[in-house]
């Protein structure tokens, strides 16, 4: 019998759990330590405005509110790896890249706060972006679609979509690495692999034994990555990016992390994982190994740790009250953005609305 | 000037714009070499290349996937379902994302594509490919749903489709896709949307129909007048948003209405346009409203097909028992 294919998906890391290197050849990136200072402070800037998110949800400041709690060094991986022209198509936890791309913490509150100009990004790259996709793994497409106009328009642009575990389930997301790989697009499907799917755990998912040879059946580059190092994410992410914009085809990531946090804050995690599962996931957390490799590379310490802390502190109190401050859209605004123009049919019930809204007040 | 059939007006209009705004693509399962299992798009991939008429992979959902994404980068993607039957795995796609974008982003991102799909029965086809499935669509907000009912309707209305701002769903009658040809000028000239066409004046009755039931409504018509009866016809053409306005003003005038579709009875649109002229034209009334429409049943294979079919004959009676009631 002959061999039809043969397959093996390589494993990156380069920062084990407690901060040490792995490997010698750290990429060039990672040997310029104030940009690693810099990501470690985005990673940080994260996980503190994922605790106030919580904090105002808690306070019934927030509606329901999906947490990205461990997710740090994947997120920040991303966005930083990608460059301005890109665009992303992310799942509705991935703050970490929206944040290095120009989402401000203001927009994501008013989103989760009950209002649609959250959606609106003010400020580029992220204008450009896509905003999250609730329905889980549709956003692939919409990133294959966006690759497919930058071919036809030959532009050097990557298009990037993220999905969890549970999405990489989703005919949406094979159809999207599937027309990525017979049609050559530039296309990086990003699998952020936190081991559950609300209350399904990976295993259940799927008999694969890594999630990143999906990508293999669509003929796309595929790697699985330490999603807790974020050198091994940005490393990653940076050569599936230059091999899509040098038109060298697509890639699928997957980035093995996982979700400290409950699901969002309607769930609880506590009905369906272990305590001690829960524990061991926090000494891989993606903060306190890279913390660890910058301490000892001498360019970070508890003051400086503490002075950041700080400043995020008071970025995000700004941004609560930037939030806070922000007045409810009028009642015309549900009809002014069904349309580019609101037909005459839906103006009668602009009316309507206008009316019952002055007889409430 | 040429004489053209409807399906020939498609390709027409697909070709004009194409050919004047670099930003129209065509993607969809075998509408490439082949031109489409209906000829729509055929030579198209010859004059615009590989790229602009894509043959996609085999899966619905892509296609309608890709649009969304291909819309949201400022292209204009037209995509094909290869019949309407086969438009249910694009509806996720459709309703979550293409009809709500602007809305979600605040007119940030926005939807500027438009779904074609071969619509309804008549045709002898195999199960699942005669559906009539448009008040599916009508009842999502954001959504245009447009209708052609003949060759020149169709290569105006696919014109005003492909430069809408916004995302529509253009269904194709394809019982009358090579029924007939008129003369329909290639001058890029569009229809405007969101207007019901009155087809034919009239006093006794109003017809309120759309698609390829325009012919038995016109039929009926004639046959009506024979009988001395006067009807009004109405080609909708843009279900949603609905011009009810030139529904209300045609059934004050005759004060009988008789609405005629393919798609089963029950929350068809029909029952829309029905309490619509109840809520706002009850005492112009003479004679209460009047449905013909397919039955509440799946459209049968061809044996039993043409009994499920709205006929003339049941739109002259109807006419009729609104006059006989009186």
């Amino acid at each position: 019998m002959s061999i039809a294919a043969k397959f093996e998906i390589e494993y990156l890391q380069y920062l084990d759990a407690e901060g040490k290197q792995v490997r010698d050849d750290l990429p060039a990136f990672a040997n310029d330590l104030d940009h690693m200072v810099e990501l470690y402070k985005l990673m940080m800037s994260t996980r503190v405005f994922d605790a106030k998110s919580v904090a105002l949800q808690r306070t019934g400041k927030l509606g329901t509110y999906a947490s990205c709690l461990g997710h740090e060094a994947a997120h920040v991986g991303i966005g930083s790896a990608m460059k301005p022209e890109d665009v992303f198509a992310p799942s509705y936890r991935e703050y970490g890249a929206q944040l290095y791309r120009g989402v401000q913490p203001r927009e994501v509150y008013m989103y989760w706060g009950g209002d649609e100009r959250g959606n609106d990004y003010q400020k580029e790259p992220a204008r450009h972006d896509f905003a999250w996709s609730v329905p889980i793994a549709t956003q692939c497409l919409h990133a294959a679609g966006s690759a497919l106009a930058f071919k036809i328009r030959n532009e050097k642009r990557v298009a990037v979509c993220t999905i969890g575990d549970g999405g990489s389930s989703k005919g949406d997301f094979y159809g999207a690495i599937n027309i990525a790989g017979a049609q050559n697009l530039p296309l990086v499907a990003v699998i952020v692999n936190n081991q559950w799917a609300i209350s399904v755990p990976r295993k259940i998912q799927s008999g694969a034994p890594t999630l990143a040879q999906k990508g293999i059946a669509a003929g796309l580059y595929c790697i699985q990555v330490d999603g807790n190092d974020i050198i091994a994410v940005r490393k990653a992410m940076g050569d599936a990016l230059d091999r899509a914009r040098n038109g060298e085809g697509g890639s699928v990531l997957e980035l093995v992390t996982y979700r400290l946090s409950d699901h969002t804050t309607a769930d609880d995690a506590r009905r369906y994982r272990g305590e001690q599962e829960v524990k061991d996931a926090w000494a891989k957390e993606p903060m306190k190994r890279l913390r660890a490799w910058l301490v000892a590379k001498g360019v970070w310490d508890d003051a400086k740790e503490e002075a950041w802390k700080n400043e995020c502190d008071e970025w995000m109190d700004n941004e609560v009250n930037a939030y806070l401050e922000t007045k409810t859209q009028p009642v015309t605004a549900m009809f002014d953005y069904t349309f580019a123009d609101v037909p005459a049919d839906l103006a009668k019930q602009r009316d309507l609305a206008l009316q019952l809204d002055k007889k409430a007040h | 000037m040429a004489q053209i059939t409807l399906i020939e007006a498609v390709t027409q209009a697909l070709a004009y714009e194409m050919a004047h705004d670099d930003s129209v693509v065509v993607l969809g399962e075998d509408v490439g070499v082949n031109g489409g299992v209906f000829r729509a798009t055929q030579g198209l991939q010859e004059k615009f290349g590989e790229l602009r008429v894509l043959d996609t992979p085999l899966d619905e959902t892509t296609i309608a996937g890709v649009t969304v994404g291909l819309a949201a980068q400022g292209m204009k993607p037209v995509a094909e379902a290869q019949f309407e039957g086969f438009i249910y795995p694009m509806m996720e796609q459709i309703a979550c994302h293409a009809a709500r974008l602007r809305n979600r982003t605040r007119g940030r991102i926005t939807v500027p594509a438009v779904w074609r799909a071969p619509w309804g029965g008549g045709i002898r086809a195999p199960e699942h490919h005669s559906e009539a499935n448009e008040h599916l669509f009508t009842n999502i907000p954001g959504l245009r749903v447009v209708m052609p009912s003949s060759p020149a309707r169709a290569y105006g209305l696919l014109l005003a489709a492909i430069r809408d701002p916004d995302p529509v769903m253009f269904f194709e009658p394809k019982r009358i896709y090579r029924q007939y040809k008129e003369e329909v000028p290639d001058d890029g000239e569009a229809l405007p949307l969101d207007v019901c066409f009155v087809l034919r004046d009239g006093t006794d009755v109003t017809i309120v129909t759309w698609g390829a039931q325009v012919k038995e409504a016109l039929e009926a018509a004639d046959e009506l007048a024979a009988d001395g009866i006067s009807a009004e016809v109405i080609d909708v053409a843009t279900l949603t948003p609905l011009d009810f306005d030139t529904i209300a003003e045609s059934v004050q005038k005759t004060g009988r209405c008789v609405i005629v579709h393919e798609a089963p009875k029950t929350a068809g649109f029909g029952a829309e346009i029905a309490a619509r002229i109840a809520e706002e034209c009850l005492y112009d009334l003479l004679a209460p409203v009047e449905r013909v429409t397919g039955f509440d049943t799946h459209i049968p294979l061809f044996r039993l097909e043409m009994k499920y079919l709205p006929s003339t004959e049941r739109v002259v009676e109807a006419a009729k028992r609104t006059l006989a009631a009186s």
